[in-house]
């Protein structure tokens, strides 16, 4: 079944067509990347999707249901989540509470709630440190609770805007490129994190240039071109695929497919 | 809670995790208490001071300082949390103002038909005023609900469409909305036009507890001022340090993460510009029942720039911080204390706590007593280690 599937999406900035007719699918509970080279249009078609941006035609469907249209935090609401190309933490909070600001959707005091300090309020405030904790546990972070987000290495800030993405409780994940800007232990230690999320059962859409990382990963690969899908299959079809390799992967086939 | 793999309670280099502190352990909630006992204590004591000193009259600007004081904390936290500016507080505390005091001292006598049921329903009451003329005006209870009524209205409709985009136009619509409010008020013979309304009644909160600025209650009146400060402190301090809070500090900080965590932010940013207006109107109300009036210049632009720079010398998200900056230098200028200079000085002090301290003057003080460990609360930790 496909969790997430878009139809004909369309998007142009002015003159520029960034995003030309895309149609995909993600399964559920499969690996899918979205690869292509700079400014095909792997960015734009996230924004797409998560609502940054409206299309200018083309539907996308989320869960069965058409989320056309929605803002960012109903679409954040009903089950998708997302990290950014450039981290984007919150600067002026510690990273406990920046990965505390993921439980917003599945938390619900109010002003008043939160201003007379109401019991049901403090319960909750409880659940949302505790299940934070937990998140920033699982990207092996918790040690950095109490650390303002302003002093981590670039690394350690994609782990806790993981684990705020995944304190969303997401169902559908999209990780934009995150392994650029890793040293190559920090980026093994990102694909076993990639495979520890899926086995929770989080459907993860990928776009990412380390190809080794893409092609070990993905169940499913889409491959965009100027703002136009031109292939989709299996990791093994994609790098066999003759329109691929002359756009994209050029001559490192071999390469590829050996590391 | 439990204990996680990676031993985050453990003491790790003398950085002790401030998530237990937070987290609600007995230490934790008695430092967050500090500023709150402070606080009450320095009240008395200030009164303690000037008593013995013989100048208890100066509690008067001190009280009058406080409900300016609730204005500039409550803009406090539209600026260092949602990361918005607006320039129109002035124009809310004089709205609230004035709705009481045209209602309270407007005489409704010729409505013959409403006056009788409304006085049954004690939302008007027939009064004799200084001149011992008979009048019918609305009393001073639903006249503050009035005034919250229109100050809400204004704030929807100004904020509604300014804070749907991002950027600064909220700064700009307020800007335009206190200009014009200042003009109708002089504009217009209801409000008195420049000479503004006075001989507004005072205010029986409940039996024994009167807002006005007549010599008997004026000890009454200082504690009543400071304490509904301090109320609107500790209110906002845990709406801080919530959920809420955590929201606020993440539109300012990155809106489109904020959105992508489920966050609406244009609604955040409307409640919290709509509560800091709610407060702007309150104080307005309580101050013009206190001065028994209230004049145009409360709702001119310098008014509320003056507030926008107060929150700003105060540290902004530091709203102890703001409170004590605004209740001090706001009660200098009441008692004459910079003279034909008032703006002028007012504008260097700013200049200079904003370049010399500008997180607040507070700040450097919280962050001596953060390294001798006596107290430590969440709005310091957010600035990064000391």
């Amino acid at each position: 079944m496909a969790l997430l599937e878009t139809e004909t999406l369309r998007k142009s900035f002015g003159g520029l067509l960034a995003v030309d007719g895309v149609s995909f699918k993600v399964e559920v509970g499969q690996i899918t990347s979205l690869i292509g080279p700079n400014g095909a249009g792997k960015t734009t078609l996230f924004n797409l999707v998560t609502g940054l941006l409206p299309p200018d035609r083309g539907t996308v469907r989320f869960k069965d249901q058409s989320v056309t249209g929605w803002k960012p935090h109903q679409i954040a609401r009903a089950g998708m989540s997302r990290t950014f190309q450039n981290p984007s933490l919150f600067g002026r909070m510690n990273v406990l509470e920046n990965v505390m600001v993921g439980r917003h959707c599945c938390s619900d005091s109010g002003f008043w709630g939160c201003a007379l300090r109401l019991p049901s309020q403090k319960r909750e405030e409880q659940r949302i440190r505790a299940a934070s904790l937990e998140e920033l546990d699982f990207v092996g972070l918790a040690y950095l609770a109490s650390f303002p987000a302003s002093a981590l290495t670039f690394g350690q800030r994609r782990m806790v805007e993981l684990a705020r993405a995944l304190a969303t409780e997401p169902e559908m994940l999209l990780l934009d490129e995150p392994a650029s800007g890793l040293n190559t232990s920090e980026k093994r230690e990102l694909g076993d994190l990639i495979i520890r999320v899926r086995k929770r059962g989080v459907t993860i859409l990928l776009v990412e240039h380390d190809m080794s990382m893409v092609m070990g990963l993905s169940d499913s690969v889409v491959v965009l071109h100027n703002g136009a899908k031109i292939a989709e299959g299996t990791p093994v079809e994609i790098q066999n695929d003759e329109k691929v390799v002359r756009v994209y992967l050029g001559g490192e086939v071999e390469n590829v497919a050996a590391g | 809670m439990k204990r996680l793999s990676t031993g985050i309670w453990a003491d790790k280099g003398g950085i002790r995790s401030s998530v237990e502190d937070e987290g609600g352990t007995i230490a934790g909630r008695l430092r967050g208490l500090v500023p709150v006992i402070g606080f009450a204590m320095a009240v008395p004591l200030l009164h303690l001071v000037l008593r013995v000193a013989g100048t208890e009259y100066c509690l008067t600007q001190l009280t009058m300082a406080a409900y300016y004081a609730i204005v500039v904390t409550g803009l406090g936290l539209l600026m260092g949390y949602a990361g918005q500016v607006s320039l129109g507080h002035g124009a809310f505390f004089a709205l609230g103002g004035y709705t009481t005091a045209v209602l309270t001292t407007h005489d409704f006598s010729k409505w013959k038909a409403a006056t009788g049921w409304l006085q049954e329903a004690h939302i008007m009451v027939a009064r004799q005023d200084l001149y011992g003329n008979q009048l019918v005006t609305v009393t001073p209870w639903a006249a503050f609900f009035a005034a919250m009524a229109v100050a809400m209205i204004a704030g929807c409709l100004i904020g509604y469409p300014a804070l749907r985009l991002r950027g600064h136009y909220l700064a700009m619509a307020t800007l335009g909305f206190g200009l014009i409010v200042a003009k109708l008020l002089v504009g217009s013979n209801l409000t008195g036009a420049a000479d503004g309304l006075n001989g507004v009644p005072e205010w029986i909160l409940m039996p024994g507890l009167v807002v006005s600025g007549k010599v008997p209650v004026r000890v009454q009146n200082y504690y009543l001022a400071c304490g509904l400060l301090l109320v609107v402190l500790v209110l906002l301090r845990n709406t801080v340090q919530s959920r809420v809070g955590r929201a606020l500090k993440s539109i300012h900080d990155g809106e489109k993460a904020a959105n992508s965590m489920g966050i609406n932010t244009a609604a955040y940013k409307l409640k919290v510009f709509l509560l800091s207006a709610a407060l702007a109107a309150a104080a307005g109300v309580f101050f013009t029942h206190y001065t028994a009036g209230i004049g145009p210049s409360e709702a001119g632009a310098l008014k509320s720039l003056r507030y926008v720079a107060l929150a700003a010398a105060g540290g902004m998200s530091n709203l102890w911080g703001v409170a004590i900056v605004s209740l001090a230098l706001n009660y200098f200028s009441l008692r004459g204390w910079f003279g034909t200079y008032d703006n002028a000085v007012f504008g260097a002090l700013l200049i200079l706590i904003i370049s010399l301290a500008p997180a607040g003057p507070l700040q450097p003080a919280a962050a001596w007593l953060r390294r001798r460990g006596w107290w430590r609360n969440a709005q310091s930790s957010h600035h990064g280690t000391p």
